[in-house]
């Protein structure tokens, strides 16, 4: 079986859909709201190496290599807020966090 | 000196209304009374002077509209005609602001009231001294609106506010008919100056013009527009209602406006478009008969009434009748010397029934008084000097002034002039039975009050007796002093060209006809002395048997009940109908009511977007997201 570029593509598509289902479908915890977006980071990842390896283009590497940075210290910061959060209010579920609310 | 007497009243206005409240009350009271007895005594200077016949003057203030060919000036005309106005006015106005500093002693308001009088009195001078029908226009509404805030002075009273609603209501009609005569006589004239009007009335005597599709002599359509409008302000049959529940008002109020003053404006703007109306043959006609038929109509209810005041103010309509005959059959002079010998005569009956009122705290119902002459002498005599004028008691001033209407009448040529003699001798028989009436009710008699008011009854101060004294001495002298002047061998000298005059020798009435006269006054004095003064029970007999009749009078020929099925009711339901279905049902229902309500309404259900979840948020913006893209994309 050759591997093409579509099934990088539909893989970076089904990881992609499994972290914005995580987002929504999630009732409980926030961490797994921050794991949902790294998911979603993730695909999209994938889907800047396979252009970059199919197009023989090196760009799309070195912006992967950007986005993996940001989503570290997206992961850090998220990860410190929580924990004040937490201190805070003495809980991370997310059916309770709607301070928003009007 | 001229300009000063209109003006002196409405900076005796602008002080009371704008920083009266800054001083003690008295200081108002003080300054508007000095304002006016200054006013008074220059138009009596201005008036003497007419006397030595003078030419009539015209002093221009400045130009108020300039629009096409409508050119109208603020203006002064002074003559013979608008001293006479200025004597009655000022003098009158004069002796009701003293009286009034005593009147409304108990008043919380008084400032305002001396405003208000100010400013009646400054609108009434402009009316009378315009040059030109707008500005006329401007002192007639002015008065209106002055005697719609002085009717209803004591607006806690329903009944006032009330009254001072149908004053103005009423008014409102026969404005409607002067404004279009205002019109009329602009489209017809091209000018609305006295003097433009006047120079070429004589061209137009022909003149037909179509108005509401029917084709009308231009002169009686005209006039009689400006009749109507005379009507409704001088209370004449038909629009007569108002004046009558007008006495709700203080009574120096009813003395000033409703006596004296304003309600002759309508007789006042008769005589000044004279040169008009003089040609106008159907509507002087109309007007003869609209005067003689009020005359005696009002007087026939004043015969049963049992308030003081609305005697005293149907008698008012009554005199009104007799100056609009006199003015529909030419004889203006005639008209303006009643209007004259009125103001005095009736200021002085108003000021006395005042006087009595005071005495009695504030009773009104005739039933209830009787006997006073011993408690207040003073107002009694002043109340009888009064009375003897207006019933044209020999040598007091109403005699000169109703003998010369009624001669007038019996040589007229008019149509209905033998009907406004017969009934000008009538209504005299019924003017001395009501005044007598109301003599004998208040001061003579037995005491039906109750006797500790009774005992209690004292003479009002002497600020409210001078103006009195003032007024029975013009009510005593006027006749004698000046009807040379106005209806005798001087009449072409003094009027000068003010008025139209009837020419032709002056006749004097058939010895005969004159003890008629005589004889019709003195049956109604003793008609009311048998009644009321030496059978107490013939009047309740009397009211019993003639049951039905009394109680016409009594309810004033049921006119009021009578527009109120006609008009009112049905004005009434129309009203309710608009405001209900159109109002209420449609343009509330759908208009703004609709609008909020669909706001409350989709709020509901928009607010629920907002559940304060961030996953939520973050669904609704990758959706959006997604929609903008495939839209991007596909289109």
């Amino acid at each position: 079986m050759i591997i093409t570029l579509d099934h990088f593509l539909f893989l970076g598509a089904i990881i992609f859909t499994i972290g914005v289902l995580g987002i929504f479908l999630n009732k409980k915890n926030v961490i797994i709201i921050l794991m949902s977006i790294e998911l979603i980071l993730l695909s999209v990842n994938i889907n800047f190496i396979a252009f970059s390896v199919f197009l023989n283009d090196l760009s799309g590497q070195i912006f992967a290599m950007l986005t993996l940075t940001v989503a570290a210290a997206e992961a850090a910061i998220g990860l410190a807020i929580l924990v004040v959060f937490f201190r805070n209010l003495g809980s991370i579920e997310v059916s309770k966090i709607n301070k928003l609310k009007g | 000196m001229e300009i000063s007497i209109i003006f002196l009243p409405l900076m005796g206005f602008l002080f009371c209304f704008l920083i009266g409240n800054k001083f003690h009350y008295r200081i108002s009271q003080i300054l508007t009374t000095s304002f006016l007895t200054i006013a008074a005594i220059f138009s009596w200077i201005i008036f003497f002077e007419y006397l030595g016949f003078k030419e009539t003057e015209v002093f221009h203030l400045l130009n108020w509209i300039t629009s096409g060919s409508l050119s109208v000036d603020w203006s002064i005309r002074i003559d013979s005609l608008t001293t006479t106005m200025f004597i009655v006015i000022c003098t009158v106005s004069a002796c009701v602001h003293m009286y009034s500093i005593g009147y409304m002693k108990e008043d919380p308001s008084k400032i305002r009231f001396m405003g208000y009088l100010s400013l009646f009195t400054f609108f009434m001078l402009v009316l009378v001294s315009s040059n030109n029908l707008l500005q006329m226009f401007f002192g007639w509404e002015g008065v209106g609106l002055a005697s719609y805030l002085l009717i209803g002075f004591w607006h806690h009273k329903a009944s006032a506010n009330n009254a001072a609603i149908k004053a103005f209501v009423v008014n409102r009609i026969g404005d409607f008919g002067f404004a279009l005569g205002i019109a009329g006589v602009f489209f017809v004239f091209g000018s609305i100056d006295f003097d433009t009007i006047f120079n070429n009335a004589k061209n137009f005597k022909e003149h037909q013009i179509i108005f509401a599709s029917i084709e009308f002599s231009t002169i009686d359509l005209l006039c009689f527009l400006l009749f109507v409008g005379a009507m409704g302000k001088s209370a004449q049959l038909g629009l007569h209602t108002w004046l009558p529940d007008a006495m709700e008002g203080p009574t120096p109020v009813s003395a000033l406006i409703h006596a004296a003053t304003m309600v002759t404006a309508g007789v006042f703007m008769v005589a000044r478009m004279s040169p008009l109306f003089a040609l106008a043959e159907f509507t002087n006609i109309f007007i003869t008969f609209i005067g003689a038929a009020t005359a005696i109509f009002t007087a026939s209810i004043a015969l049963t009434q049992n308030d003081i005041k609305r005697v005293i103010a149907y008698s008012t309509c009554s005199q009104l009748g007799y100056m609009f005959f006199a003015a529909g059959l030419g004889a203006y002079n005639a008209s303006i010397f009643h209007l004259m010998t009125h103001g005095f005569f009736k200021a002085l009956l108003f000021l006395s029934a005042g006087s009595v009122i005071y005495a009695m705290h504030h009773e009104q119902d005739m039933r209830k008084m009787g006997g006073l002459y011993n408690k207040i002498p003073f107002t009694a005599l002043m109340m009888w000097i009064g009375s003897l004028a207006i019933i044209g008691f020999p040598y007091f001033s109403g005699y000169y002034s109703k003998e010369s209407i009624l001669e007038n009448a019996y040589f007229a040529s008019n149509y209905m002039a033998d009907f406004a003699y017969i009934v000008g001798i009538l209504t005299a028989l019924l003017t001395a039975f009501y005044s007598w009436r109301l003599l004998f009710l208040t001061f003579h008699g037995e005491n039906r009050s109750e006797p500790e008011i009774f005992d209690h009854a004292n003479e009002s101060p002497w600020v409210m007796r001078a103006p009195l004294v003032l007024l029975a001495f013009g009510s005593i002298f006027a006749g004698v002093f000046f009807s040379d002047y106005y209806i005798g061998d001087l009449k072409n000298n003094f009027w000068n060209h003010a008025i139209v005059l009837i020419h032709g020798k002056h006749h004097h009435l058939p010895f005969l006809q004159t003890l008629i006269i005589k004889t019709s006054v003195a049956l109604g004095i003793l008609i009311a002395s048998f009644i009321y003064f030496y059978n107490k029970n013939f009047a309740s007999k009397l009211s019993k048997n003639l049951n039905f009749l009394y109680s016409i009078l009594l309810n004033k020929w049921y006119v009021d009940e009578i527009y109120k099925i006609i008009f009112v009711k049905p004005y009434f339901y129309i009203a309710n109908i608009f405001w209900k279905k159109g109002d209420e049902q449609i343009i509330d229902y759908y208009g703004p009511n609709g609008i909020s309500r669909l706001v409350s309404f989709s709020s509901i259900y928009l607010s629920r977007f907002q559940s304060g979840y961030v996953y939520h948020y973050a669904f609704a913006m990758l959706g959006g997201l997604i929609i903008i893209l495939t839209w991007f994309f596909y289109y």
